[in-house]
């Protein structure tokens, strides 16, 4: 297939996966902000999302500090943070127009609709001059909805050949880093000895975390105990059955990189270099990971995934 | 798109109920539904007898639902210069456009006729000149025109054949006779729409699509295809690698670029996806380069290569004409095909259908006098008030008078124009063109239409699909039918039946 064509599909995926997971972002940290301060130390709540987020850097230029009001306006609706749900899903959507024939119909039309319900959105919210909470919420919730269903008529129609695997990479590698991100802001209130200082404060961190990623009931169905902030780590980064878990990821990395090399009867630094990334995870335990350094050790899971989407790119998407 | 380049004559009618459609009216020119006594013809007497007993609203929701579907199917064009309505719809209108089996027949045959000589002008043009040796056709008109490339010059196109995709504009003006208005012979628009207003009438008005034979239009891209494939150079070893090239998606036509890949099955490049190397075309693919065999451009000449045309042009690829004349490379429709289709050679095609055919030609010519021609200049200055003036080289409707809507001041004016350069201009009558009963808020009124079929060449022969794309003017007493400009489109309906049966 064309570069252009997979790098378009790649970037969909990856564009909807954000939109997706900075919805659940906001969504968690709108619940601990709205806490008494005797729950939870609400004052950099917003910074840390800012940085999860990755809009840490521009927001600056526009805002004198973050608050609830000002974060949520940057990341859910600014047309100035390129990586706002909004532009999100209207990258996502010129992406997508730029393939159309390599979608099917029902992920096309689902990505379109979508785009043509964030102008209602949008015409909303102009109209009130700030964000209604109410329209929040069905805002984030028709996020997720679109990236449910780009998703799944994308599993349920797509060619299982490469357009599909591209496709799905895109998802997985965007999804990997999303969640260290959310690890890497809040690593401090995993670590273990947090927990006698911490006390009821942290647990609704963690239980924020979880719900970021969506693992909140998941965790339960696990570990079948009160919320640990070790097994909220081990949760999210080795856990295989976890959807959203590092090690989760990498093994669909993996799984669609070998596809697309069988397709191609070629492999690649992609593929080796992403068999490597799953080895480590699974030759590890969350012991040893807390050990050498819970911070060290997500930050280099990042680099390594950055380096991923490079050897991507380089090697199929470029061309 | 362009506009309908003749006006109409006759007064305004005023609009009617959908009700009131259907009763006898005097009309001004002929109307595809009614005779002249104002019962419908025997062909439209399901859908006069539908209009007449939908209830009232049901057009009004109906024309919503198709918008509703348009819009998220994404079928939609853009408007240049208008950042605001980047992506507009082109109106639809539910009631068909219905043409008889016999009707057909007598326009398919003069269609395949017209496209047969268009190529055989432009072989010859390109070839040896018989036809400007032979005094037919002045020789500035060809070497002098804007479309004329010299860098095709003495170059046979493969298999001879030049607008493998042609588009045709036929109006009406009777129930007899089709004129062409003009061709298209470089890269006409249009037949997406031509297919998806048949989808959307199937989902909108089934029982209405059932009551009529309707001959199917839904095999346009497999005859395209092989009429591709069949144009593929002669050295392309085994199966022909086919692509379309679109000039990206801001282009205006993008949905229909996307939609005919698509349908195609093969792959949508744009100039940045191609590569030449020894004249050998190739597309970046996953996979490393891959050659390419046959290009549907939709991209005009000026564009296609920066190394021989426009430099500054980024929709092309550098050495793709190169790759062309080697014969490496086949590109539909053939560079330098536009020659064709130019206002000033148009007035000859009957001379030209005669020159290669010894046929007269089977669709008629809007008369012209051409300017350049004492006599007829003459005649043209005599009437300005009365015809309609065009310049040659003028498309879409500009540089255009239009005498019985005109000032006094613009008559002048052109008068002046034309004592200057009469060579510029060519002047046609007004023309009382055909109308069709058309659906609007609250009600249906005839409007004037014309009809785009699409006409393919391949080295195995002409292929027509029933039908085309009606284009309606939706202003009252507008001829202009132009999407930027408020034109609609409707859903053409060629029956199995011919036109006088019931």
């Amino acid at each position: 297939m064309l570069s252009r064509t997979a790098d378009n599909l790649y970037w969909v995926s990856r564009y909807l996966e954000r939109a997706d997971f900075l919805a659940r972002l906001i969504e968690a940290s709108s619940r601990i902000a709205a806490l008494p301060k005797t729950y939870a130390s609400a004052q950099d709540e917003w910074q840390s999302v800012l940085i999860a987020s990755g809009a840490d850097e521009t927001f600056y230029e526009h805002f004198p500090e973050p608050n609830e009001a000002s974060v949520i306006a940057y990341l859910a609706f600014d047309a100035r943070n390129p990586s706002s749900i909004r532009n999100c899903i209207e990258f996502a959507r010129t992406n997508a127009r730029a393939v159309r024939t390599a979608l099917t119909v029902e992920m096309w039309e689902g990505i379109n609709s979508a785009w043509l319900e964030l102008k209602k959105f949008e015409a909303v919210q102009k109209e009130l001059g700030r964000i209604d909470r109410e329209e929040l919420i069905k805002f984030l919730e028709y996020v997720k909805q679109t990236s449910s269903l780009y998703d799944g008529s994308g599993y349920r129609t797509m060619l299982r050949n490469d357009a599909y695997y591209f496709s799905r990479l895109g998802v997985y590698v965007e999804r990997a880093d999303n969640t260290a991100r959310v690890l890497d802001v809040k690593y401090h209130v995993l670590l273990p000895e947090q927990e006698a200082v911490g006390g009821s404060v942290d647990y609704f961190q963690w239980t924020a975390i979880l719900r970021s990623v969506s693992a909140l009931t998941a965790y339960h169905w696990v570990y079948r105990e009160s919320i640990k902030p070790w097994n909220v780590a081990d949760l999210l980064i080795l856990r295989q059955e976890m959807p959203r878990s590092l090690l989760s990821c990498c093994d669909n990395i993996v799984r669609f990189l070998d596809a697309i090399g069988n397709q191609y009867g070629r492999q690649g630094p992609a593929q080796r270099h992403a068999r490597n990334m799953k080895r480590r995870l699974e030759s590890t335990s969350i012991k040893d990971i807390f050990q050498s350094g819970l911070h060290e050790f997500v930050d280099g899971f990042v680099t390594d995934n950055n380096r991923l989407g490079t050897e991507i790119a380089e090697q199929y998407l470029i061309g | 798109m362009k506009s309908l380049a003749v006006c109409a004559r006759g007064a305004k009618r005023p609009e009617m109920s959908s009700k009131k459609a259907i009763k006898p009216m005097t009309l001004p020119c002929f109307d595809e539904m009614t005779e002249g006594d104002g019962a419908a013809r025997a062909l439209y007497s399901r859908i006069a007898k539908w209009l007449e007993t939908s209830p009232p609203g049901l057009l009004d929701s109906r024309r919503q639902q198709a918008e509703m579907l348009f819009r998220r199917i994404g079928i939609t064009f853009a408007v240049y210069g208008d950042k605001e309505a980047a992506e507009r719809l082109i109106p639809f209108d539910i009631i068909p456009r219905l043409l008889g089996h016999d009707e057909w027949l007598r326009l398919e045959a003069g269609l395949v006729q017209r496209v047969k000589v268009l190529n055989m002008f432009l072989t010859d043009v390109y070839g040896a000149q018989e036809i400007i040796r032979a005094g037919v056709v002045p020789a500035d008109l060809v070497f002098r025109n804007d479309c004329y490339r010299p860098e095709m010059q003495g170059h046979r196109a493969p298999h001879d054949i030049w607008t493998h995709i042609a588009g045709i504009d036929i109006v009406r003006t009777d129930d007899q006779d089709f004129y062409v208005l003009e061709d298209n012979c470089r890269t006409p628009s249009g037949v997406s729409y031509m297919l998806e207003n048949r989808e959307m009438m199937i989902r909108l008005a089934p029982d209405l699509f059932a009551e009529h034979a309707v001959m199917p239009v839904e095999n346009y891209p497999d005859s395209l295809l092989a009429s591709l494939r069949s144009v593929a150079p002669p050295r392309c070893a085994s199966e022909p690698n086919i692509v379309v090239l679109t000039p990206g998606q801001f282009n205006s036509a993008y949905y229909e670029h996307s939609f005919l890949a698509d349908k195609l099955g093969v792959e949508l490049v744009e100039g940045g996806d191609l590569t030449v190397k020894d004249d050998v075309v190739y597309m970046r693919t996953t996979e490393g380069p891959k050659r390419v065999d046959v290009i549907y451009r939709r991209v005009d000449d000026e564009f296609i290569d920066p190394l021989v045309f426009n430099p500054d042009s980024v929709l092309g690829a550098a050495g793709l004409m190169g790759a062309y004349l080697s014969g490496n490379v086949t590109l539909a429709n053939a560079v330098g095909a536009g020659v064709a289709d130019d206002k000033a050679i148009y007035t000859y095609m009957p001379e030209i259908t005669r020159f290669y055919l010894g046929e007269e030609p089977k669709l008629k010519n809007v008369a012209t006098w051409r300017c350049r021609e004492p006599d007829a200049l003459k005649y043209v200055l005599d009437h300005l008030s009365e015809l309609v003036v065009k310049e040659v080289n003028g498309s879409g409707g500009y540089g255009m008078l239009v005498g019985p809507h005109a000032t006094k001041e613009q008559i002048e004016d052109f008068r002046k124009k034309l004592l200057t350069a009469p060579d510029n201009f060519i002047a046609q009558p007004t023309l009382s063109l055909s109308t069709c009963p058309t659906s609007f808020l609250g009600g249906v009124a005839p409007r004037h239409v014309d009809l785009r079929p699409f006409v393919l060449s391949g080295s195995d022969g002409v292929r027509v699909v029933p039908g085309g794309l009606t284009r309606v003017a939706l202003k009252e007493g507008s001829l202009v039918v132009n999407s930027s400009q408020g034109g609609g489109t409707k859903d053409t309906w060629v029956l199995e039946t011919d036109a006088a049966t019931p």
